[in-house]
């Protein structure tokens, strides 16, 4: 098996599958996150069990680390491998009469994704686990003992306006990278046939409209609190 | 028409090579873009100069040999052609049109416009063939029974030329699509199915042995592919080489 995990077509492979879940993961934090504009009472419910549940904590979230580390580490490698393959560059290269732009700069959307990650991680991972696990607060409950923080710490943070922009940016990139990227991962695991050309389109709407929701969820914090 | 050609030069594998301008007057927009780099030659020839090396046999788009990236595109801006099948009235009096070698590690440069493809015979060598016996008793070939799409589809695949145009275009120098026809041509058909496992495992180690890049799907090698050689073959590649690992 490490024959495989080494071999091109093997670390396409993997490539894929952490792009796969990853695409599902993101599928299930916009599900929670939309919640916040519908209802504040859910979406507060909800963060409280997903901050504190063992199994959540404890066996997701190290998957979803590795899978996220794995992913932009192996777009690294990747790229420079690639970048070796050809020693002398073209004096003239018309690269957009056969691909698409967003095809040929993975590791431009990637790599401003992976800032955005970096600022969000700052934003909301690290205050979780200082508050949860280094001063050992697991309520849940604002300073004052009056209902869930959840809702208030999320609101909160997109009142900055540099920082609403920075999210939507972020989300251009993330769909720019799955306008490629969702089809692409089909194609790596081998899944091409007539099932999953029908699931071109899907691919499209979800590369376009997960990202729309999750700056129109940011927009709506803003502009109302 | 007439013409302003920038052309890679490059004496040798060691030398370090440059782009040279050069005119070109009359050509005619029938003439295939191989007949006007021989109206060039012998312009060159006869002022004394060195020829432009470039590849070619059949000129009829069977080979493979004829490379050339023209105008940022591997056998130029046509569809389904080699560069000897492509025409000069696919360009404006006029126009300057650069020609370059085919670009990536694993095609070295030899002289001008001439690269060495051997890594794709060495990457057939590893796997690329059925073992048959032909000692004279030799099975009648209609008797195997084999589905219409799949040797249609087989068919497909086999008419991959090795021209390396697949290489030249993608981003990342991979080889995946002439690598995937040719595990294809085999793998959907009977006779292909002794040797399967091994083959494709093979046919990959070579493939990344010769330091071709990874596949990032971005398709460019199936526009440019002078055979129309589809990216399922692909696909089909990497289910094979899973499934392969799976086995041993
Ligand atoms: C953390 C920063 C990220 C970086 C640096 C990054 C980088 C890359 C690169 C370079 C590729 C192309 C590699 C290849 O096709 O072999 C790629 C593919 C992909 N990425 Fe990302 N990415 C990042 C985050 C994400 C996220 C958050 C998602 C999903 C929500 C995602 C989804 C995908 C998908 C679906 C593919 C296509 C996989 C394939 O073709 O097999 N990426 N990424
Ligand atoms: S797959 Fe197409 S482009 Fe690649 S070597 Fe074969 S014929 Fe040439
Ligand atoms: S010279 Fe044979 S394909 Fe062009």
């Amino acid at each position: 098996m490490s024959g495989f995990l080494n071999s091109s077509i093997g670390r396409k492979f993997t490539m894929a599958l952490s792009a796969l879940f990853l695409m599902l993961f993101i599928l299930q934090h916009f599900a929670i996150n939309i919640l916040s504009v519908f209802s504040p009472d859910s979406f507060n419910e909800i963060s409280h069990f997903m901050g504190t549940n063992p199994l959540v904590q404890f066996a997701l979230q190290p998957v979803l680390l590795f899978g996220v580390i794995y992913h932009f580490v192996m777009g690294f490698i990747l790229e420079i491998k690639n970048r070796n393959a050809r020693t002398v560059k073209y004096y003239k290269n018309n690269g957009a009469a056969n691909s698409t732009w967003m095809s040929r700069n993975m590791i431009w959307s990637g790599g401003f994704i992976l800032v955005f990650l970096v600022i969000h991680f700052i934003d909301f991972w690290f205050p979780e686990i200082n508050t949860k696990f280094i001063q050992g607060d697991m309520s849940g409950l604002l300073a004052d003992g009056e209902g869930y923080r959840y809702y208030e710490e999320l609101t909160h943070k997109f009142v900055p306006v540099w920082r609403v922009a920075l999210y939507c940016v972020g989300f251009v990139f993330l769909s720019l990278h799955l306008l490629h990227g969702f089809n692409s991962a089909f194609q790596s695991v081998g899944a091409n046939n007539k099932y999953i050309k029908g699931l071109k389109g899907f691919g499209k709407a979800y590369a376009i409209l997960i990202p729309l929701g999750f700056i129109f969820i940011a927009l709506f914090h803003h502009f109302n609190h | 028409m007439n013409l302003t050609l920038k052309i890679w030069r490059q004496q040798g594998p060691q030398d370090k090579g440059k782009m040279v301008d050069y005119k070109v007057s009359d050509i005619s927009e029938h003439m295939s873009f191989l007949e006007m780099m021989d109206v060039l030659n012998e312009q060159l020839i006869n002022k004394g100069d060195e020829p432009v090396a470039f590849d070619h046999d059949c000129r009829e788009g069977i080979c493979g040999m004829c490379s050339m990236y023209i105008n940022g595109e591997a056998h130029g801006p046509d569809r389904g052609v080699t560069t000897c099948q492509l025409h000069m009235r696919m360009f404006k009096d006029g126009d300057t049109i650069t020609i370059e070698p085919f670009r990536a590690k694993a095609f070295p440069v030899i002289k001008d416009l001439v690269v060495d493809r051997s890594s794709f015979d060495r990457i057939q060598h590893a796997g690329g063939f059925i073992s048959v016996n032909t000692s004279g008793n030799t099975q009648d070939a209609n008797a195997i029974l084999i589905d219409k799409h799949d040797a249609d589809t087989a068919m497909d695949a086999a008419t991959c030329i090795g021209c390396g145009a697949c290489v030249a275009s993608c981003k990342n120098s991979s080889a995946m699509l002439f690598v995937g026809a040719k595990v294809s041509q085999y793998a959907l058909l009977p006779q292909g199915q002794v040797e399967a496992v091994d083959r494709v495992k093979n046919m990959v180690a070579q493939m990344d042995l010769e330091g071709f890049g990874n596949c990032t799907n971005t398709g460019a090698c199936e526009v440019e592919c002078p055979k129309g050689i589809s990216l399922e073959n692909i696909a089909r590649m990497n289910r094979e080489f899973l499934s392969a690992n799976i086995k041993s």
